[in-house]
């Protein structure tokens, strides 16, 4: 999926949540679609086990409208965390213009965090993605739970974050943070437009 | 009774941005070059963007590269009231002449010319004479000249002609650097982030701008402590009018504190997304705005770049942009093939416009076959093949002449002589002579060149229909009479005469009426064409007519009768056309009767059959001549043209 297509004169970024189960990602999606007013956004696609578990992915998209005369969309999509759905996170990481990380800031999800950014970057290498090219930005979730359960955000870039990338603490079930991330890895995602990855 | 320059309102003083690098490029292009580049120049924008800046700062600018330039600042109010005063003591011209002393006038808010006619008109006269003598002239306005109310259309067009440009609301990151260099100006230092912070209200106004970053000073002199980027965002924000929406930047907020109650999240997002988006397409917009003063200023059309910012999209920039160079040096190319062409067409508008290529192919592709050889003499006729007798000599002798020495003996050579002798036979074997040379030979009729001259006025091709001729190496005009009448030809015709005699190219014309009786042609082209050698092509004699039909009837006969040449040779004709006449008419009865053309059947068609039945004896009149009756005249070429042989005929039979 190209990013900008001169021809239609349309801008569409492919943003996808990424992180380990029950990170948060569906309610990040699921605060944007509620603040999102309904011309501007088409039906929330959500597939989802009894639990609330994401069995294959959300999908969420938003019309911008027309900016500086590109009709300007956005496709906001999850993966399933949970490890067994690593061909459905594959399929959906395919041409995603940037990846939100959700962590889940407890201290015991920990190794959950770091395997799934891990098998992140797999999945990207896989692709033939460079890592280090993608716009990509960390949000560490859950940021309301008591203070003894959750690392700091400093403890969390320590551990994450070693790419010196955009952080955002948040609490995706009352929408602290989520705008805020959505709007760091949209202006990451938009920023491409000048250093050459507009093509037609 | 003029303002002075503001010592602060220097170029170096202005912070440059997309919204204003045009026209501070055109004011640094204005100071250097005073009254050669964009005269006049024109700009405009809301209040508060710089427009009194920038007239200043040209003005500073242009006395600093040469302190003899004399300029003048003057608000259109301050033009009035001179104008006024001038006027109460009587001296309205002498406040007009002293403008033409002046190097570089500039003058401030000129929308208040709406509705003031006799200021406008006043204004035009100063504009006009400051332009004939190369004087620069820079206005501003608040609006664009076609939205002055009642503005004079004439200055309108006059505004037009110079360069009309605006200044636009300064772009996120020259609000920064406004504030940035105000309060370095100031020697007031900020927080990181405040200056940032500011910036992002959408305060589109410099002067508002200056105002927040005043406040700003104000407010941290009044604390205790440096202010934060919020509270710096809360002191300005709560003084702005309610249009502007307050645009936060990305910037991570504490997952403690409550989601934004009551804040629209989505349309902050929207706003944040659109910034970020207009961002990178106005870098785009910048580097064609750029591209459009630069062709603009060589003298390009650059609706096609217009076109890209007008429709707020662009492709790829530099694609469009690389386009529109090939495009301009491919119309170079043509113009530089043109130039060797026609000259006079290199500056063809047709040229000039990148976004209509295929035009100026057209138009370079209709002057080279207007730089093609002109109609060319008819193959059929040869010099060598006209027959040289008593009567033509003179005539024939200079054709050969001509052709021999081209454009140095008889130049021009002019033909005269009555219809059907030979003139544009021997015109045309002159042209064939000269082409066999290598000569390109334009030989035409005076009525198709005048066609000719018609079609291409009516098509706007005046300048390819000149070229076709003024490339000709020779240039030959049959019947040059029937110009009589024709002003413009005749024109033309003394143009390219003058050019073709000038650089030594033959001409020869003929003419069925002598020179001196060449009535509606004028006289500085008649003495012209007497000025060459007139040579007359008179009735042809006997042994021209005899030479000229057994030559006609060798190619038709495979057995002549010498007789018959010599007879119908004999036979009165008033040109050569006739006499070859007659023998046509000879050969079509004998053609009709099936029998073979002999001098006998050409008397019988000629003169008649003969009379075998017994005339009645026709009385004598005491004049000796017998009177003529319905039988005794068969032939009328008897009546008309052989009298005197008939009437010795008949009074032999009558004896």
């Amino acid at each position: 999926m190209s990013l900008v297509n001169f021809t239609a004169r349309e801008i569409t970024c492919k943003i996808v949540y990424y992180g380990p189960g029950r990170s948060g990602k569906t309610t990040n999606l699921q605060y944007v679609f509620g603040r999102v007013p309904e011309s501007r956004r088409g039906r929330m696609v959500s597939l989802a086990t009894h639990g609330d578990r994401t069995l294959f992915f959300d999908f969420l998209p938003i019309d911008l409208g027309s900016i500086s005369g590109f009709t300007t969309k956005f496709q906001l999509y999850t993966v399933p965390g949970q490890s067994y759905y690593n061909a459905t996170r594959k399929l959906v990481l395919q041409g995603a213009d940037g990846v939100v990380f959700v962590a889940d800031s407890q201290a015991r999800r920990f190794d959950d965090n770091l395997e799934s950014l891990q098998n992140l970057q797999e999945n990207l290498l896989e692709q033939g993605v460079d890592v280090r090219e993608l716009p990509i930005v960390l949000q560490y979730n859950k940021q309301d739970l008591p203070r003894d359960l959750v690392l700091s955000r400093e403890a969390l870039d320590e551990a994450l974050n070693f790419r010196s990338v955009q952080s955002f603490p948040a609490d995706a079930l009352h929408g602290s943070g989520v705008f805020e991330t959505l709007k760091g890895i949209s202006e990451s995602v938009l920023r491409r437009l000048a250093a050459g990855e507009a093509s037609g | 009774m003029t303002g002075a320059l503001n010592p602060q309102f220097r170029l170096e003083g202005l912070v440059v941005g997309a919204a204003n690098r045009l026209a501070v490029t055109a004011a640094r292009a204005v100071a250097e070059s005073p009254g050669a580049v964009y005269n006049p120049l024109f700009v405009y924008a809301r209040p508060g963007l710089g427009k009194t800046h920038l007239l200043n700062a040209i003005g500073h600018a242009a006395r600093a590269i040469d302190s003899r330039v004399a300029v003048e600042y003057l608000t259109l109010d301050e033009f009035v009231e001179a104008f006024h005063a001038a006027i109460a003591a009587g001296q309205g011209d002498s406040y007009r002449r002293r403008f033409l002393e002046v190097g570089v006038l500039l003058i401030d808010d000129v929308q208040f010319l709406a509705g003031r006619r006799e200021m406008q008109a006043e204004l035009l006269r100063v504009v006009d004479a400051m332009q004939a003598v190369g004087r620069q002239i820079v206005l501003t306005s608040d609006r664009p000249p076609s939205e002055i109310e009642s503005l004079d259309d004439r200055l309108v067009r006059r505004f037009g002609g110079g360069l009309v440009i605006d200044i636009a609301a300064p772009d996120y990151e020259t609000r920064v650097a406004i504030l940035r260099r105000r309060a370095e100006e100031r020697a007031v230092r900020f927080e990181a982030g405040v200056v940032e912070a500011v910036a992002e209200l959408e305060i589109d106004n410099v002067r508002e701008l200056i105002g927040a970053l005043n406040r700003l000073v104000a407010g941290q002199a009044a604390g205790d402590a440096p202010l934060t980027p919020a509270e710096a965002r809360a002191l300005i924000a709560k003084t702005l009018p309610a249009r502007a929406p307050v645009v936060t930047r990305a910037e991570p907020v504490a997952a403690a504190e409550p989601a934004s109650g009551g804040v629209d999240e989505f349309a902050d997002f929207l706003q944040e997304v659109s910034a970020t988006v207009t961002q990178q397409v106005e870098s785009w917009r910048a580097r064609i705005a750029e591209a459009i003063l630069r062709w603009e200023g060589e003298g390009y059309r650059v609706a096609r770049l217009q076109a890209l910012l007008d429709a707020d999209v662009t492709a790829d920039p530099a694609d469009e942009l690389r386009a529109f160079e090939a495009d301009v040096g491919r119309l170079r190319e043509l113009q530089d093939e043109l130039e060797a062409m026609a000259p006079d067409l290199a500056g063809a508008t047709a040229l000039r416009d990148p976004g209509n290529l295929g035009a100026a192919e057209a138009f370079v592709e209709r002057a080279r076959q207007g730089a093609a050889p002109p109609p060319a003499p008819s193959p059929h006729w040869n010099l060598a093949e006209f027959i040289e007798t008593a009567s033509n000599r003179m005539a024939v002798r200079a054709a050969r002449s001509v052709t021999e020495e081209p454009g140095t003996r008889y130049n021009p050579l002019v033909i005269t002589g009555a219809s059907g002798n030979g003139k544009t036979h021997l015109l045309h074997g002159i042209g064939n002579a000269l082409a066999a040379g290598g000569i390109t030979v334009a030989c035409i009729g005076a009525a198709e060149f005048v066609d000719e001259l018609i079609s291409a006025i009516d098509r706007d091709g005046v300048g390819l229909w000149r070229a076709r001729y003024r490339h000709a190496g020779a240039l030959l005009l049959d019947d040059v009479h029937l110009i009589a009448g024709k002003e413009r030809t005749q024109e033309e015709l003394f143009v390219l005469f003058n050019l073709m005699l000038d650089t030594g190219r033959q001409m020869v014309f003929t003419s069925a009426v002598p020179l001196a009786e060449l009535a509606g042609v004028e006289d500085r082209l008649r003495t012209r064409l007497e000025g060459g050698l007139v040579v007359d092509l008179p009735e042809p004699d006997r042994e021209l007519r005899e030479r000229a039909i057994e030559r006609l009837l060798s190619a038709r006969l495979e057995a002549v009768d010498p007789e018959f040449a010599a007879y119908v040779a004999g036979r009165p004709a008033e040109s050569m056309r006739a006499s070859l006449g007659l023998v046509q008419r000879v050969l079509n009865a004998a053609e009709t009767k099936q029998v073979h053309p002999t001098a006998a059947l050409a008397r019988e068609v000629l003169e008649g059959p003969v009379q075998r039945a017994p005339r009645k004896a026709v009385p004598v009149r005491p004049s000796g001549v017998a009177p003529s009756s319905a039988l005794g005249v068969r032939s009328r070429e008897k009546m008309v043209w052989e009298w005197p042989d008939i009437g010795a005929r008949i009074i032999e039979e009558w004896r």
